[in-house]
């Protein structure tokens, strides 16, 4: 374990912990009994280990793209192609984990909260693979705006349940999945996407996508013969930032840079650029930073791609802000847009809105790095889900 | 917090408690509800602090928390409330609330704050036992009590910790009795007795039964075991549906099981 990452009682540094209705402390010390036993236990990380190979089609490759280096005026970059997994996402990596889990847990049935519905389909597909009862909390504009998703979630036979509460958005589909949890533990796991909640789950989380970071390390030492200068991941909650980011926080050559939402303003609601404001407080189990007004109110998010459109972040995230291990930028909506249709046209390649804010910050600042530099970006999904969502511009 | 301690009266029969969502149809509803309220036998009134992500509850608390936000309440219009109510009545008042609007007033001496308007007590709903031992400080300094939730899942070792916090604030345990959320139920869980006496045999504060209790058969039940009954959702209801406060005393004596009570 890295010294950024070991949390004691859950926290990482002042952040994280477990801020949950008494309700939920029976199944939350439930999970993290059962989860600190299968993470050293060598059966579950195999059986782990071999869906990733056999299901979801691990190791993904690394993508030299000089094309779109060069149109950037960029140095070499590379790819780290999450966008090939099966179902279109790192999501899925988090979501074999939880699932098996679940079931060594002798629960029959998933509920997860999703927001592009990448998480929603990657639990949809392994709970269909291991047997499990599927339930997905979607907010409504969400459903809207990623409807490709909810189309293949329904195929694979889970349900989907419109959330229209709040912003109706992701955070109010992990309010109805907390709710629904609080009532259903006994048969259920609340399989959450992503790198936040109450502790176990960002430790729980960040462990099931750390492959993407074991991955990238092996194959940039093979191909390379050296780490990457920059390493830079769009982060919504976290997750596959976490996961490629953790590989490498032990090596303080390595420039990380996570990038997040800068939707179509700067005012509170028009963005979800959690770092800009930086602001801390408690939202959906942990102390971390969070988008909210001076009351205490979590304030509305915006963004073009649903999958950053969250106001808190990860409570590791939250660390290793304050730490400045990890440097935290924002990118606009039409940032993230003018690099999705980049990639597309230069390498043949259509990443997801949430990847492209990594890729619009890189060509930001392409043109300022030396041309001998290694840049490293995690490509976490792919972009066929929004393509209503281009076609509006 | 001896000489102040105002949940004494409430147990000397069975407390009967109600919660409101403070400012749901506005703070002078709230106010006049409150005062309503305690006309018609409550002795332990509940403000619920809105909070835009009520996790915990139900659909009619959570309409109600949208409803005050919407209506611009805060935490400051809150404690003011709390003081108006305080110049009519002695009845405590527990403040019920998530845990991100306390931690937002926090640095700006917010216990003092809610201490001078006459607060008694402070449930904060996502704050469970190992996350608020310094907010437990806190409190002691400034004579709230701090009020802790107990659920059906709730292991025997919590149920002490909790119990001692409890009797260190002279304080009472809140027992939500079923899974879920907050909300209007017809029965209680078939396991209530059964759970309520073993709670009772590992406890030494007084503990209170909410979650669905919404008629006179319900909170006559709950009281054969429990030392007072919440009453929530229901009256919040009402309120939405735009009851007056004439009305909603007549509620409150309705579901006042006097027999039990009385006794």
């Amino acid at each position: 374990m890295n010294d950024y990452l070991s949390t004691k009682r859950g926290r990482y540094g002042k952040f994280g912990g477990t801020f949950i209705p008494e309700l939920l402390v029976a199944p939350i010390q439930e999970l993290e009994k059962a989860f600190n036993a299968a993470k050293n236990d060598k059966g579950f990380m195999e059986s782990f280990y071999s869906l990733l190979k056999n299901y979801a089609g691990r190791p993904t490759p690394l993508t030299e793209v000089s094309r779109f280096a060069e149109a950037i005026q960029g140095p070499r970059i590379f790819l780290k192609r999450e966008d090939l997994l099966h179902t279109g996402a790192h999501k899925l990596n988090n979501a074999l984990g939880q699932c098996l889990l679940a079931k060594k847990m002798g629960k029959t049935r998933i509920i997860a909260e999703t927001g592009a519905g990448q998480h929603g389909v990657a639990t949809a597909a392994a709970c269909a693979h291991l047997g499990l009862t599927c339930v997905v909390y979607m907010g409504s504009i969400d459903m809207e705006r990623q409807a490709p998703n909810v189309l293949r979630m329904q195929l694979m036979g889970a349900k989907v349940v419109s959330v229209q509460q709040g912003s109706c958005t992701l955070k109010d589909a992990v309010n109805e999945a907390l709710r629904d949890w609080a009532e259903s533990f006994t048969n259920t796991h609340y399989c959450l996407g992503s790198a936040l909640g109450p502790h176990p789950y960002p430790e729980m989380v960040g462990h099931f996508q750390s492959c993407i970071g074991e991955e990238s390390h092996a194959q940039c030492t093979q191909d390379l013969g050296k780490n990457p200068d920059y390493v830079i991941a769009c982060v919504g909650g976290g997750s596959n930032a976490i996961g490629i980011f953790s590989a490498f926080l032990n090596d303080p050559t390595v420039h990380l840079i996570g990038v997040e939402a800068g939707g179509h303003g700067t005012q509170l609601g028009e963005h979800a650029a959690r770092f800009q404001a930086n602001t801390r407080g408690v939202l959906h189990g942990c102390y971390t930073v969070v988008l909210q007004d001076e009351h205490g109110q979590i304030a509305e998010t915006a963004s073009i791609s649903a999958g950053l459109d969250y106001p808190a972040v990860g409570p590791a995230h939250a660390h290793l802000s304050e730490t400045k291990r990890v440097d935290y930028v924002a990118v606009s909506d039409k940032e993230a847009l003018a690099a999705f249709k980049l990639l597309a046209q230069t390498e043949g390649i259509i990443p997801a809105l949430e990847s492209s804010h990594a890729l619009a910050y890189l060509m930001k600042i392409a043109p300022t790095l030396e041309k001998d530099k290694i840049i490293l970006v995690n490509l976490s999904g792919r972009g066929d889900k929004d393509l209503p969502q281009w076609m509006k511009g | 917090m001896n000489k102040t301690n105002r949940f004494e009266n409430s147990f000397r029969d069975k407390a009967y408690i109600a919660y409101l969502t403070a400012g749901s149809e506005g703070i002078q509803n709230t106010i006049e509800a409150a005062l309503a309220l305690a006309e018609g036998g409550v002795n332990l009134l509940e403000i619920g602090v809105p909070f835009s992500d009520p996790i915990a509850d139900g659909p009619v608390i959570q309409r109600a928390a949208q409803r005050a936000l919407q209506k611009g309440t805060t935490l400051d219009t809150v404690l003011s409330m709390v003081e108006n109510i305080r110049k009519y009545t002695n009845i405590p008042m527990i403040l019920f609330s998530y845990y991100n609007p306390i931690l937002a007033r926090m640095h700006s001496s917010f216990l003092q704050d809610a201490k001078k308007a006459g607060v008694d007590g402070l449930l904060v709903v996502d704050c469970p036992l190992e996350e608020s031992v310094e907010l437990e400080l806190q409190c002691l300094e400034q004579e709230i009590a701090l009020i802790d939730v107990i659920a059906p899942s709730t292991t025997s070792e919590r149920l002490k910790l909790i119990d001692t916090r409890a009797m260190s604030f002279q304080s009472f345990l809140y027992y939500a009795c079923r899974k879920g959320t907050t909300g209007i139920q017809n029965a209680l869980p078939a396991d209530f007795s059964e759970k309520m006496q073993s709670i009772k045999s590992m406890t030494r504060a007084p503990v209170v039964v909410g979650f669905g209790i919404a008629h006179r058969e319900l909170a006559e039940q709950v009281l054969e075991h429990a030392d007072g009954v919440v009453v929530g959702s229901l009256f919040v209801k009402a309120l939405e549906e735009g009851v007056s406060p004439d009305k909603l005393k007549v509620m409150a004596q309705t579901i006042y099981p006097e027999r039990v009570v009385k006794k």
